[in-house]
């Protein structure tokens, strides 16, 4: 029976941690003869138990986006549950049974996990139901079409008969499982398109949510490595005297990525990793600044780059333009910053080991913990918690934190437990940041103030080269390097894009909205200021720019050229007005900033902002995401830089001098949701990039001209 | 040998005077709520009461607080917290959720100090507590919610 594999796939990959988090407390085993059934699992992603407790196991990784309540929402709805029997949970590693349909692997990313999980998951709700109503028909000894379920109820009005789901977890749990099972009519949804509580806040405003950081096996030892102060060194040799000398310091161990302190607890770590005396070899070091960075990259992009679309004869175009304008963007590498730094346990014994930690990516660290400590993934069990935020951080093609996992434990020589800890220094100065990108841009518009001409050449480092996901690529392009910049919707001409792969010992990674966050800043201000020059509005000027099938992007401009009451750029009272669109990981979004002018700097007083995403599942949690989205970019844009000084030293460490948007600048932020039965898209990205072209463009009003480089906060050349 | 007062209850730890407060209360007593975001007081994650005021316990060694009380996300029970904690569930205040624990201590010091304040009022309560999901509108707004429902 189904219902056996999928129990015994679900057991082999749990480990007595996840069972324990995941039997319903209280749970009273039902007896059906000699055999005890805890819960019936119809599928993967399902456990009702006898308590009617609906636990669903969401195989995307819950870092604040909302994919724990989305996912049981989905359930909730096919199954016509109460909201109050739903707790959601992350699912273990097993790609068999976990993976994304987007992406091919286990893992979360892209803003996929809505538009992936639609479907697969209302199906395996509807099973479910299905196999609670032939129990009950079964039991009562009525027709099954004749019984209804309702908020978690089954009933049968002739016979007057009523239960919950945990009556039937025995009974149920020996059917078949329907291989199509009848989804609903979205006209009789009751969950799907309304605001529905979180499933994470009771327990996240209280203190008792367990991320990685609040979870203290028997016998733990912390574990913190000090890492090459430049990309590319490696230990020479080292002293650790001192460091062993510290109280509760259990041992010191060399790391491929550098030299791993042990010991009882933090503190110790700490300070034991402080009293370290390391030489490094900076032999193959990346040595250089910045500075010396960019003018690599804007040489670069002089000599043409690699062709990623063109439509026709480019100088032609703008020989016969009446004017043409250039400009330069300098996009700056980038931390994700989460609050929670990278953490994870690590438990080995017996040649097997137990990983628990907010993982994105289970199948590639898997496969990464497995290689490098010699072992088999299938021994490698990876139990996922949340995750104190990510934006990208934990999504690793390299698996490089996987590999400091393997690398701490194998280095440790014994059967042990570990938890591995990075401070807010490593994780600012730790690299797999958003690659730094120069844009070089050029537009030609003929005597009308059309756009004739429209050449954007992209200066970056890929992401996916030289991690297992480059043979993705299948030797083209990255993709990921200049999406946003290439195949707009605007008709803008005879175009060209270009790409110049740039190579760094810098590490590289996903970004919350990828290439868009640095694509759209470019595009968007540098039409702006094209439409401008052309005498054209901002709004005006971009519809009149798009093909009439281009409806769902007219719409969402539109909308928010109402609910801003645009009246143009300029404002009163010092005030001006910017606007931006970007379509990104399937969604759309426009956004008009109120910005004015304090202490030489961008104050931006409110936002609107109109989404796009298909279906409205949850309008409350989109909502969330396009306000903490506004805020994340906005935090960017204001403040964010990660710089390399002369020789390769990163220059920020923390939050004093890589700081974070605080409550005094967030703006107020108006979101309207467009109504669409179209399937659902992404939206924990797509509300970051038109944000910073919007204030941007609203600056150049207030500044005079369009600000190149990145962050404003930072001193003009 | 340190003692203070924990969430009502006295507590000794024999451990390394310089500890900060942050590490004793998460690694010695296994009060988790509270959480490491910096170690360096730049964010707020780590606030905690000290004798009623918010401390960022990531930077205060216990040898500094010997003898005071100190007050937890687990066991922050008075009438503002209630009223916060029920402001910040009713509008779903929390994404990751990560600083939400200094937020709640932050806000409900602010509110018994202040039971009707002012934006102002709350931006300058408020600004050393960062929250990288950048939750602040619903933050705000939850912290004019919970003052409306003290008022009663």
């Amino acid at each position: 029976m189904t219902i056996q594999t999928t129990r015994r796939g679900f057991m082999a990959t749990g480990s007595g941690l996840l069972l324990s988090l995941t039997l319903p407390a209280g749970a009273v085993a039902a007896k059906t003869g000699e055999a005890v059934v805890e819960a019936f699992e119809p599928n993967a992603f399902i456990r009702i138990g006898t308590d009617h407790s609906v636990t669903v196991l969401i195989k995307h990784l819950e870092m604040g986006q909302g994919p724990y309540t989305g996912l049981a929402t989905l359930v909730a709805e096919e199954l016509d549950a109460s909201w109050d029997q739903m707790q959601a949970l992350g699912a273990p590693a097993n790609t068999p049974l976990y993976a994304n349909g987007a992406l091919g692997v286990q893992g979360t990313g892209g803003s996929t996990s809505m538009l992936s999980s639609f479907l697969p998951m209302r199906q395996a709700g509807a099973a479910a139901r299905q196999m609670l109503i032939t129990a009950a028909a079964a039991e009562w000894g009525v027709p099954a079409d004749e019984i209804l379920i309702k908020a978690g109820i089954l009933s049968h009005q002739g016979t007057g008969k009523n239960a919950g789901f945990g009556d039937f977890v025995a009974d149920a749990s020996k059917l078949p499982v329907p291989e199509n099972p009848k989804l609903k009519d979205p006209k009789d949804f009751v969950f799907i398109g309304k605001d529905r509580p979180r499933l994470d806040t009771a327990a996240k405003i209280n203190g008792s949510a367990m991320f990685t950081l609040d979870h203290y096996p028997e016998g733990m030892l912390v574990v913190m490595v000090a890492h090459a102060p430049k990309f590319g060194a490696v230990v020479k040799s080292f002293d650790d005297s001192a460091a062993l000398a510290v109280a509760d310091v259990e041992m010191v161990r060399e790391v491929p990525m550098g030299v791993a302190v042990y010991a009882k607890n933090t503190w110790a770590a700490m300070k034991g990793r402080e009293a370290l005396i390391i030489e490094w070899d900076e032999s193959k070091a990346e040595t250089r600044s910045s500075d010396a960075i960019f003018a690599d990259y804007a040489q670069a992009a002089a000599e043409g780059g690699l062709t990623v679309e063109e439509n026709g004869d480019l100088a032609a175009a703008f020989a016969g333009a009446e004017k043409v304008l250039e400009a330069e963007y300098r996009l700056p590498y980038l931390a994700h910053a989460p609050l929670e730094a990278l953490d994870a346990l690590i438990e080995v014994k017996d040649g097997k080991a137990v990983l628990t930690y907010g993982c994105q990516f289970p199948t590639v660290d898997q496969m990464a913990f497995a290689g490098t400590f010699g072992i088999e993934p299938a021994d490698v069990t990876i139990n996922v918690l949340m995750a104190g935020g990510s934006f990208g951080r934990r999504a690793q093609g390299s698996a490089h934190f996987a590999t400091e996992m393997a690398e701490v434990a194998k280095a440790a020589g014994r059967d042990g437990t570990f938890k591995l800890q990075w401070t807010r220094e490593d994780d600012i100065r730790g690299g797999h940041y958003r690659p730094a990108a120069l844009h070089k841009m050029r537009a030609g518009l003929d005597k009308d103030g059309k756009i004739v001409g429209w050449e954007n050449i992209v200066a970056t480092q890929s992401i996916m080269m030289g991690t297992v996901m480059e043979p993705m690529l299948q030797g083209g392009p990255d993709p990921f390097a200049f999406e946003g910049s290439s195949h707009l919707a605007y008709d803008l001409g005879t175009r060209r894009i270009a790409w110049s792969a740039m190579q760094t010992g810098v590490s590289v990674l996903w970004w919350r909205s990828v290439g868009h966050s640095h694509t759209a800043y470019a595009v968007e201000t540098f039409l702006d200021e094209v439409l401008e020059a052309a005498g054209k509005d901002a709004i005006e000027g971009r519809l009149e720019l798009l093909p009439a099938e281009a409806t769902r992007e007219r719409a969402v401009i539109e909308k928010v050229r109402g609910i801003s009451g645009w009246k143009g750029r300029r404002g009163e009272n010092g005030k001006a007005y910017g606007f931006a669109f970007v379509k990104s990981f399937g969604s759309y979004v426009a956004q008009v900033a109120e910005v004015e002018e304090k202490d030489g700097l961008p104050r931006v007083t409110r936002v609107w902002c109109a989404v796009d995403c298909g279906l409205a599942v949850n309008p409350n949690l989109i909502t969330a995401q396009c306000e903490g989205g506004i805020g994340f970019a906005l935090s960017t844009a204001l403040h964010s830089e990660i710089t390399l000084a002369e020789g390769g030293e990163v220059e920020q460490s923390n939050y004093h001098d890589y700081p974070l948007l605080r409550i005094t600048e967030m703006p107020a932020v108006e979101v309207a949701i467009i109504a669409s039965n179209e399937a659902p898209s992404g939206i924990g990205e797509p509300p970051v990039p038109p944000l910073a072209p919007a204030v941007g463009n609203a600056w150049r009003q207030l500044s005079g001209r369009t600000k190149r480089q990145l962050p404003f906060a930072r001193a003009e050349a | 040998m340190t003692k203070f007062i924990v969430n009502g209850q006295e507590r000794e730890l024999d451990i390394d005077p310089e500890t900060p407060l942050l590490w004793a209360l998460r690694d010695e007593l296994r009060l988790t709520g509270t959480k490491f975001g910096c170690g360096a007081a730049q964010c707020g994650a780590c606030t905690v009461w000290v004798d009623g005021v918010p401390t960022r316990s990531c930077v205060t060694p216990i040898e500094d607080i010997a003898g005071a009380t100190i007050t937890t996300i687990e066991a922050v029970d008075t009438k503002e917290a209630k009223a916060v904690q029920a402001a910040w569930a009713a509008i779903d205040v929390a994404q990751c959720g990560w600083c939400q624990s200094g937020q709640i201590m932050a806000a409900t010091a602010l509110l018994a100090e202040n039971p009707a304040p002012s934006d102002e009022d709350i931006d300058a309560a408020m600004e050393g507590n960062a929250c990288r999901c950048a939750t602040y509108v619903r933050i705000r707004q939850a912290i004019h919610n919970a003052a409306d429902a003290l008022k009663g």
